[in-house]
């Protein structure tokens, strides 16, 4: 080692300081650069990827940005994001209120990425995932507010699987129904149809992504019911069931109610179904008798 | 024109010597080149008439040829993603053709952000701004590892968020947005900061297309350099003035005349600004140490 020329040593000290200069310079590049990166991974609720799209960080680490998906689109659905918008530069999106997927049987947009960004293994559109709808607004839908408006019920491409109606009592009138339209998220694909159809200015029911608009149970629940329908019968023994008194307005008697525990409806038991299922439960104006 | 006293026009002895278009040859031909390919991009959304789609990223011209951006493929590569059959494909025509023509021949033929660049480059020549900033014409490379690294890291194609030149192609096909401020940027770098500031010295892809055609088999040969007059035209004209000097001045050191340096574009302005015609596109492999012999032949023609 002591044999380095002077010489040598200077040129040495100076190539170590030019890297030094070099990582540090582009270092800093790179650690905005990244800081954006991380960022960009935030799509915003209301942009949608195209049918088949990995999942955001995935997506945005083998999408190409070049288009094709845009250009396969028969209805102009998709564009790719400029610098501006809150979404990576040159990925593609489309927003449901504007132009919503139109749910193409063919998928040629799945069927244009040259990546696998688009899950090419995604054949039938039905099992899309772009989001889920949500009827983000009780307040000012219109079936809500007792009206039969049911646009977009009607316009869903998975009608009576995706959005239901679902009769409810309306109890501001006293005697009419609602027809409350109800998302069922295991049938939604998020193609934005009901968004884009909402009468209103400002549309109560949106796409959101499902990890926004999802609960989720945790892994150990057990539905009771669904194990006893899939078993064939209780998965206790029922005979053994300690029943707690039910509790009552005082005085109050409840035919046919049953409720062993209680001592007062004893007399009542061995009834049948017939009248079990007129138990008053439901408000005046809708218990039958018009 | 009291400048033109101080400093004769780069070429001026060319277009003397060849006429105009003699000695704009190769120039206006890159024109056509990066103006036609832009043009193929632009029928499709414009007229209707589909004959590529995509982008510089990817395209699929005809529903036949795919084309992929290796540098793009590559980022996606390390972020942990590998494309689809025809991306593939893609990737596999587009390294070839560049192994073979010289990987910068994309930056001189092919990329719109040369148009802006070189633009700048001959305003800065004729408003005879000297000096300001300069960076190691190094830089781009650590750029390059920076991105690849990155990629790697966020599992993003990480260039692709800001990257100046998809930004301009993709943004006059789909749409610009606030693109065109990038651009500007671009320009006003090359012309106030710093010569020949992004191509040179930062872009990536540069850098990345340099790599990849290091020994690409054609090349600008200056095979008559002893009739070299060093007017230095080809220097001032030059993109990158590095690389001619070991081949023009090889001639005492044993160094042949084809310019090896990964660095070169093969933009062929050296050929078009040379009074002598020194220059010329050849092949790698015709790369005597001495030239003086070529001189005798061209002489006596």
């Amino acid at each position: 080692m002591t044999a380095i020329p002077p010489k040598n040593s200077a040129a040495r000290r100076q190539f170590l300081f030019d890297s030094a200069k070099m990582a540090c310079g582009v270092g800093m590049l790179g650690l905005g650069l990244g800081l954006y990166a991380k960022q960009s991974k935030a799509l915003p609720a209301l942009a949608l990827r195209p049918p088949g799209a990995l999942a955001e960080a995935d997506f945005l680490g083998a999408c190409i940005r070049c288009g094709m998906c845009v250009r396969d689109c028969p209805y102009n659905t998709l564009e790719l994001a400029k610098p501006e918008a809150p979404v990576a530069t040159g990925t593609p999106y489309f927003t449901a209120r504007n132009i919503p997927c139109e749910m193409c049987e063919d998928i040629p947009c799945v069927k244009a990425c040259p990546t696998k960004a688009l899950d090419h293994d995604l054949t039938d559109i039905n099992k899309a995932k772009m989001g889920v709808a949500v009827l983000i607004d009780h307040e000012t839908c219109l079936n809500f507010l007792g009206l039969r408006c049911d646009v977009c019920y009607r316009v869903c491409p998975v009608i009576d699987k995706a959005i239901t109606l679902d009769m409810q009592p309306n109890t501001r009138t006293g005697r009419h129904a609602m027809f409350l339209p109800t998302v069922h998220s295991e049938h939604c694909t998020g193609c934005g149809k009901c968004e884009k159809s909402c009468v209103l200015e400002e549309a109560a029911i949106r796409i959101l992504p499902p990890k926004l608009a999802k609960g989720e149970l945790g892994k150990h629940y057990r539905l009771g019911w669904e194990e006893q329908k899939k078993a064939g019968h209780s998965l206790i023994d029922e005979s053994k069931m300690v029943d707690l008194p039910d509790r009552l307005p005082e005085g109050a008697r409840l035919p046919g109610h049953y409720d062993p525990a209680s001592g007062q409806t004893e007399a009542m038991r061995g009834m049948s179904g017939q009248e079990v299922v007129t138990i008053p439960s439901l408000p005046p104006g809708l218990g039958g008798k018009p | 024109m009291s400048r033109a006293a101080h400093k004769k026009r780069i070429g001026a002895e060319a277009i003397e010597e060849k006429g105009w278009l003699g000695a704009h040859k190769w120039l206006l031909l890159r024109r056509v080149s990066q103006l036609s390919i832009l043009a193929l991009f632009l029928v499709g959304p414009l007229a209707g008439l589909w004959i590529v789609k995509g982008n510089l990223n990817y395209s699929y011209t005809l529903n036949v040829l795919p084309l992929t951006d290796p540098y793009v493929a590559l980022q996606s590569l390390v972020a942990g993603n590998v494309p689809e059959k025809l991306g593939l494909i893609g990737v596999a025509i587009a390294i070839a053709f560049y192994l073979l023509v010289g990987g910068r021949v994309y930056c001189s033929w092919v990329c719109p952000i040369n148009m802006v660049t070189d633009a700048a480059g001959w305003l800065r020549d004729r408003l005879g701004i000297k000096g300001a900033s300069s960076l190691s014409a190094k830089t781009r490379y650590w750029i390059l590892g920076m991105t690849l690294l990155g990629s790697a890291l966020t599992g993003i194609v990480l260039w692709e968020l800001i990257n100046p030149v998809s930004m301009l192609h993709r943004g006059l096909i789909f749409g610009i947005g606030t693109a065109w401020m990038v651009v500007l940027a671009i320009f006003l770098f090359d012309l106030f900061v710093m010569n020949r500031g992004w191509c040179g010295r930062l872009c990536p892809v540069g850098a990345f297309y340099g790599l990849l055609g290091k020994w690409s088999p054609v090349r600008v040969s200056a095979s008559k350099r002893s009739a070299c007059n060093d007017c230095m035209d080809c220097f001032e004209v030059c993109p990158e003035p590095q690389v001619i000097r070991p081949a023009l001045k090889g001639e005492g050191k044993g160094v042949g005349p084809v310019i090896l340096a990964a660095n070169c574009t093969n933009c062929g302005r050296c050929i078009d600004v040379c009074s002598k015609d020194v220059f010329n596109f050849g092949l790698r492999g015709n790369n005597p140490a001495s030239t003086a012999s070529i001189r005798v032949q061209s002489g006596a023609k």
